[in-house]
């Protein structure tokens, strides 16, 4: 008899293309939040093949923290005029002129929390009723418990010990007016498959996440890379650094690591070798304890 | 192959394990994660810190996906955990699921997807009431595959007498169970390490093998349904472009059976047939298709097929049918299932209104005994129902294939997930 199995990377292909392809069918608005990270890019490559030869049938939905990596719009800006998609820009800097979020200040200031509140806002003003997002179950502890279709309120929150269980192929994504779903259809991957997969499918990523020299500052055990927005303070002394990012999110919370790793098969030989999580780089994260669940319910990716 | 790129022939296996916190699962999974290094140093840094802060002895497992704060604060898991971990051959996804609260609503949802149930026995007390209920949830849910582990074999002095007695225990109550057709026990102890990742110096009577190469060579392929082509239509692509004008596509995921360019199929509920002119994958054409892969098939003539139809073979059709004879597992716990409840059914890719036409009876899970003359079904109730939809449903029994036997109740007011059901 003829070998009907599929290795572990096609199977968790065809899941994420199968819950993409349910978001587009269930939901009348959905859009696809995509950061120019390497979780968004690949996922946006699943939407592409879902829907192959047609267009992807949603919007990319970019919150733009204003701090960014310019290499982060660049590629952006590439994919979008690549696969024809149209584009909506969320700005934080557009909530804040506004007085809907209010700047944080202090030595460790960052826009990372901000985001959820210009993400609900371009939900409300977009009508967008499910958000595609890359998140994977294996990357956070909040996250480890949230499902591949996530109920929100008509306030954009999440109540984890509330969740509608999920069996087999199943989904539900029923609701009533002004309510909305975040949707993960990479929950499964781990940080590991998602390299494989863009080595097997020659997926094309920011340059950020391989090696190239860079001036950066270590901050409570971060390497934060010195740009316009992160300056260093007056103990802190910049060194010039070969290193490449593991997650690429808000510069100013972003941490580099050191690495010569300048191709896909020398980042998956250093992530199976490494002995920290890639958020362990992420100075988001280390707030609290709960910093993410509290972050999500209140509207965060 | 090298070492470098291996990892494109590994596969997947889905397994689920249950119980609570003191018969040895989380020290169990914690020496598989430790061994496989699939835990980092800042995760178990956090976590060393939290226990410490906690006032445990040990660190607490736990910690790593209980994640929410409700959860650290009362020293429970609330929901599934699902947890990741890989070898050269094989990534493995775990549901972990609690043994108290919800425990039939978490112990189905975290079978419905598994391939394999992982059930630990203390080899002092043998085969428990909560093992009993693991194991007949895990058969309801069509697991064929179950492993036994005889767990704190070190308390007992690593005596065969006390291994064969507990698989006397377990064999004598499997010898009711309908789908495991696998069963495999293994003597360890999770606490030092016998038999998980290497063969026990302590236990030269056994002859089996570990927990980890046991599960990293369990064939599950022949778990798929590979005969009854079915395809449940998910989306329909029509790019309305030039390039592509004429294009009509039918997405899906195949939920069981093979299909192959040039094979004749009927459309269900229409009953058109015409043939298959192209499998794609992605933008790639390939020339057959099996479950579970995701693809997108073309027909010969141009029939008019949406979200929701059925694409069989012509001499092997499923079941349609108004009246369902289902075992239904109940998670509510703000409503009550009763005779005549209206709810909405979702089945593949359709959607359906359903009224309970009737409750036969409900099972005791723990003694297995049959409950009939009962008013209705409470939070995790599990039992018999016959059900009337609005309109047919193209299935099959569950125990011939998940995909097209399996469906959820949904509330038509609150939208909440009720139940989960198994067609007979």
């Amino acid at each position: 008899m003829q070998n009907y199995n599929l290795t572990h990377l096609e199977q968790l292909e065809s899941e994420a293309i199968f819950i993409l392809r349910e978001t587009a069918a269930q939901f009348e608005r959905p859009g696809l939040l995509f950061s120019g990270g390497k979780d968004s890019i690949v996922m946006a490559h699943l939407a592409a093949k879902a829907f192959s030869p047609a267009k992807i049938p949603f919007p990319f939905v970019h919150v733009d923290t204003g701090h960014n990596f310019p290499e982060t719009i660049e590629f952006r800006d590439k994919f979008i005029k690549e696969h024809g998609v149209q584009l909506i820009v969320g700005a934080v800097q557009d909530s804040i002129d506004r007085g809907t979020a209010v700047e944080e200040t202090g030595p460790n200031a960052s826009r990372n929390a901000l985001q959820s509140v210009t993400l609900l806002e371009t939900i409300e003003k977009e009508s967008l009723d499910a958000c595609l997002g890359g998140g994977r179950r294996d990357e956070e502890k909040a996250r480890a418990k949230e499902r591949f279709f996530s109920h929100r309120d008509a306030f954009g929150q999440w109540d984890p010990k509330n969740q509608r269980p999920e069996l087999w192929n199943l989904f539900n994504g029923r609701k009533s007016p002004g309510e909305n779903f975040r949707v993960f259809p990479l929950s499964n991957w781990t940080e590991m498959d998602v390299w494989q997969y863009a080595k097997i499918e020659n997926i094309e990523l920011p340059n950020l996440y391989f090696t190239h020299e860079r001036e950066v500052i270590d901050r409570n055990g971060s390497l934060l890379a010195v740009s316009e927005f992160v300056s260093p303070r007056e103990n802190e002394s910049p060194k010039k650094e070969k290193v490449r990012f593991r997650t690429i999110g808000d510069a100013t919370c972003t941490g580099a690591v050191l690495s010569t790793a300048s191709n896909l098969d020398d980042v998956i030989a250093e992530v199976a070798a490494s002995r920290v999580t890639e958020r362990g780089s992420r100075a988001d994260d280390r707030r609290s304890e709960a910093a993410m669940e509290d972050r999500k319910k209140q509207g965060y990716f | 192959m090298t070492e470098q790129n291996s990892y494109l022939d590994m596969d997947l296996l889905r397994f689920t394990t249950a119980g609570s916190v003191d018969d040895g699962k989380s020290t169990l999974i914690g020496r598989l994660f430790h061994d496989t290094k699939a835990i980092f140093e800042d995760q178990l840094e956090a976590i060393e810190k939290s226990s410490k802060q906690r006032g445990d002895e040990h660190v607490n497992l736990a910690l790593l996906t209980d994640g929410l704060r409700a959860e650290r604060e009362q020293g429970i898991t609330i929901d599934v955990a699902y947890r990741y971990f890989a070898t050269p051959k094989r990534k493995f996804i775990i549901a972990d699921t609690p043994g108290h609260i919800q425990y039939t609503r978490n112990m189905v949802t975290g079978a419905s997807t598994a391939n394999l149930a992982l059930i630990l026995v203390d080899a002092r007390n043998g085969v428990v009431e909560q093992t009993r209920r693991h194991t007949f949830i895990a058969d309801l849910l069509g697991i064929k595959h179950v492993a036994v582990c005889i767990n704190k074999m070190d308390l007992v002095g690593y005596e065969e007498d006390a291994y064969e007695k507990v698989l006397r225990q377990y064999t004598d109550f499997a010898s009711r169970l309908e789908n495991v057709t696998d069963l495999t026990f293994i003597p360890i102890s999770a606490l030092k390490g016998d038999n998980i990742v290497d063969r026990s110096e302590n236990m030269p009577w056994y002859k089996g093998p570990p927990l980890l190469y046991h599960l990293e060579n369990i064939y599950v392929g022949s778990d798929s349904n590979h005969v009854d082509a079915r395809f449940p239509v998910q989306w329909v692509i029509r790019p309305h472009s030039d390039q592509h004008h004429d294009f009509r596509g039918f997405s899906g995921r195949v939920a069981g059976g093979v299909f192959k360019t040039g094979d004749e199929v009927t459309i269900l509920p229409s009953g058109f047939s015409t043939k298959i002119a192209k499998i794609l994958k992605g933008d790639q054409e390939i020339e057959e298709t099996f479950h579970p892969q995701s693809v997108t098939i073309l027909l010969e003539d141009e029939i008019d097929v949406s979200r929701g139809d059925m694409i069989v073979k012509p001499n092997n059709q499923p079941k349609v049918s108004q009246d369902l004879d289902a075992f239904l597992c109940w998670f509510s716990g703000s409503k009550k299932l009763t005779k005549g409840g209206k709810f909405i059914l979702r089945h593949t890719t359709k959607e359906a209104q359903i009224i309970i036409s009737e409750i036969r009876y409900k099972v005791d899970v723990n003694s297995l005994r049959k409950m009939e003359d009962i008013e209705g079904f409470d939070m995790n109730d599990i039992g018999r129902v016959s059900l009337r939809t609005s309109q047919p449903i193209f299935h099959d029994t569950y125990r011939r294939n998940r995909n097209t036997g399996s469906f959820i109740l949904v509330d038509p007011f609150t939208n909440e997930t009720l139940a989960a059901g198994m067609l007979r």
